[in-house]
């Protein structure tokens, strides 16, 4: 049927099951917007207009994450686009499925540096799995299906669709199809066309594979097993799990990997790499065996390459070819899904014991470090958040010392608990993503925790928090400094504290309620756990403000680049 | 570190190639000689590439162009099981009989082709791969080369064997574009 190339978008986005999008307009996309003025568009999706286009791609970011559905996130051209870069590439390198899609100018003035034009697809094409300049109304409904099939599917990540101006105002022929066909159709059927083994079907993994890394467990006397994002991001939580009791070995987790297996189960060892546990860190060292499971073996993981796991056997696997080899030489890998994988391997792996070697690691798990402070301790404020709210939480964090105390101190119990920006390290992602993620899981309590640098990057998504009523409790650790470069300056620098110092305003309290988001300032755990039960109860988000030491640390620590068993703090 | 030829099929479109050109760029990775052009298909290009790496780096360069989405397949050439050529147009400076008779004897005996004549220079065609076309270039060089233009290595694997045919490298490679 024949119809305006902006209802082909939203028929389009319906198809997908589309029902919320975040965004920011402009005089680009106005076409699109138009048809969310009431009617059938209007009525079937949310459009939450955030403050800043910045944090509608954080927001689109958090609501992938926190549903696993695939996020949507509208801007105009020029600023608005660029503006969404910094989401954009969060979203690639923690690999969160999100369709950007903007506007560009119209095709008579492409390329004549009109107002607020950019070539969006060329400055995004590193940070986005694929992108898409959309020049004519008749391939649009093809793009944008071919672009949700790639945004979720293998590894997720972004995809990037920009429209001409002039298209959005085309008349074109639009057939309804069922998700289900869509490989049936246009360029996924080409691209099917091209892999007739497969037919756009994840394949099995090899058996010669699982067999060769089921040999090697068999060997081991010291198995350690890495568990990365991949197994959030494929649902495999409780094939993974299952696979680590079958193996009867230790559970080193990554930032990304949190809630891959609960962090209360005995054989979780915590967390690895720069901020890692010291059990995590040694029995890398120790360890015989590395079976990583969709991890990328990070920098903020590995420390020195050199010396990492260097008694081991490392087997990848994961659904990326190009991570194998990538930072750390393996031994073996298997390319695939991780549920896939983990399940074939539970077919062929006997029950093991390694007691012994798990004693000695459960031996060397360290005691809390002690208080040199009376100030209010961050690990008190995670127990009292613990107390009151259990596994029933979503903490989406933002960037530096409370990001690793949020890793560190909260036991995450399942997938997707766990929101932070673990590989761009992107301070202000933590309030948008958390909006996201409330809007995904209305009925679940969303945590946000933050530093007053990250706050004060992108503290304006209030406003979006408050008019749309997605109540996200904020926890701002405030130490009056951007705490972990501060860390880094005391440790690494000789205290020469430049630039890091934000002794300066505003009150964050009356920040908040500028925007009508209640505020509390605390300084000790009673007064905190007095705030959390308000702010969980009112039910319309609030600021609880923590006042912290600026001395406090992130501990252990390990240098960037050094071998992660020497430790710098513990 | 040794020379490695990697043959990609990609889709016959804009941008394609600063896509490649941008990864290598990207991975701090060299691109000794790129050589595109359309195929039988005249949807699909074939891009030879040579470049200098171990083994690990080239396969983290195969693995790395089989995720862009126009790229359909890249095969890894081994040098010993591989055709190579090049294409190459020399001109060169030759202001006397005598030299211009000097160099049509070079010419001849690699068989390449004289394609332009003037009072001053000739310009030379010739094919080979890399073996031939240094030794040619050495000895041109002292009449003097006043330009010179090279199309690019192209190459093929010896054989049946095409960049069409499955295994399971490629497979792996490929993986992550399995979207359902």
């Amino acid at each position: 049927m024949l119809m305006k190339s902006t209802q082909v978008l939203f028929e389009c986005l319906l198809e997908q099951g589309v029902d919320t999008v975040f965004g920011y307009p402009g005089g680009t996309i106005l076409n699109v917007y138009d048809q969310l003025d009431g009617g059938r568009y209007g009525k079937k999706i949310r459009h939450i207009l955030t403050a800043h286009e910045q944090g509608a791609s954080h927001a689109a970011d958090g609501y992938a994450r926190a549903t696993g559905k695939v996020g949507v996130c509208f801007a105009t051209s020029g600023p608005g686009a660029t503006n969404l870069t910094t989401g954009i590439a969060t979203a690639y390198m923690d690999s969160s499925p999100v369709v950007f899609l903007t506007v560009n100018v119209t095709e008579e003035l492409i390329g004549r540096d009109a107002f607020q034009e950019v070539d969006i697809t060329g400055v995004t094409m590193p940070i986005t799995k694929c992108n898409y300049l959309v020049r004519d109304a008749s391939q649009l409904a093809d793009v944008i299906r071919e672009a949700f099939a790639i945004a979720a599917g293998g590894r997720p990540g972004p995809v990037l669709i920009d429209i001409l101006k002039n298209v959005t105002s085309q008349t074109v022929d639009y057939t309804p199809l069922p998700k289900e066909e869509h490989v049936k159709s246009g360029r996924l059927a080409e691209l099917a066309a091209r892999r007739p083994s497969s037919g756009l079907k994840r394949r099995k993994p090899d058996e010669q594979d699982i067999s060769i890394l089921a040999d090697m467990i068999a060997d081991a006397k010291k198995p350690l097993i890495l568990a990365g994002g991949g197994i959030i991001r494929s649902k495999a939580a409780e094939a993974f799990t299952e696979f680590a009791e079958r193996i009867d070995a230790p559970v080193a987790v990554t930032l990304m990997g949190e809630g891959a297996i609960p962090d209360r189960h005995p054989l979780c060892t915590g967390m690895i790499g720069m901020h890692g546990t010291y059990v995590s860190n040694m029995a890398t060292t120790e360890c015989d065996l590395l079976i990583a499971v969709g991890a990328r073996f990070s920098d903020r993981v590995t420390g020195s390459l050199k010396h990492f796991a260097e008694q081991a056997k490392v087997a990848q696997i994961d659904i990326d070819r190009s991570e194998v080899d990538k930072n750390v030489v393996t031994d073996h890998h298997i390319i695939g899904d991780a549920a896939q994988v983990l399940e074939a391997l539970l077919d062929k792996l006997p029950q093991y014991d390694h007691k012994e070697w798990l004693g000695r690691m459960e031996s060397q798990k360290d005691a809390p470090p002690k208080r040199e402070s009376d100030a209010l301790d961050p690990r008190e404020i995670f127990a009292c958040v613990y107390e009151q709210l259990g596994d029933d939480v979503i903490i989406a964090t933002d960037v530096g010392q409370h990001q690793m105390w949020s890793a560190q101190y909260y036991p995450y119990s399942r997938p997707g608990q766990l929101i932070t920006s673990g590989g761009f390290g992107t301070m202000g992602f933590g309030l948008g993503a958390a909006i996201g993620a409330k809007i995904g899981n209305p009925d679940t309590v969303v945590i946000h925790t933050t530093g007053d640098g990250c706050l004060r990057m992108n503290g304006n998504e209030f406003a979006t928090e408050a008019y749309y009523h997605a109540p996200v409790i904020t926890i701002l650790f405030n130490n009056g400094a951007l705490g972990m470069v501060r860390q880094w300056q005391t440790l690494i620098y000789e205290k020469r504290y430049v630039a890091t110092n934000l002794d300066r305003g505003p009150d964050f309290v009356k920040y908040a309620e500028a925007f009508g988001i209640p505020g509390f300032r605390v300084t000790n755990r009673e007064e905190f756990a007095a705030a959390l039960k308000k702010a969980v109860g009112g039910n319309q988000g609030a600021l609880i403000e923590c006042i912290i030491d600026s001395d406090e640390m992130v501990r252990p620590m390990v240098a960037g680049g050094a071998p992660i068993d020497q430790f710098l703090l513990r | 570190m040794k020379q490695h030829t990697l043959s990609v099929l990609v889709e016959n479109n804009a941008g394609v190639l600063s896509q490649v050109s941008r990864l290598f760029s990207r991975k701090g990775y060299n691109i000794e000689s790129l050589a595109v052009g359309v195929t039988d298909d005249p949807s699909v290009s074939r891009m030879t590439i040579l470049m200098v790496g171990d083994d690990l780096m080239v396969r983290q360069v195969a693995s790395q162009l089989s995720k862009l989405r126009p790229v359909i397949s890249v095969q890894r050439l081994d040098p010993g099981k591989s055709v190579r050529r090049e294409l190459l147009l020399i001109k060169v400076k030759a202001e006397t009989r005598e030299k211009r008779d000097e160099i049509i004897q070079i010419v001849n005996i690699f068989r390449a082709n004289i394609i332009d004549v003037s009072r001053s220079a000739l310009t030379v065609e010739l094919t080979g791969d890399a073996e031939k076309t240094g030794a040619i270039l050495a000895l041109l060089k002292e009449f003097g080369i006043l330009e010179l233009a090279r199309t690019g290595m192209v190459a093929l694997e010896r054989g049946p064997i095409t960049i069409y045919d499955d295994n399971k490298e490629k497979g792996e490679f490929n993986y992550g574009k399995d979207v359902l």
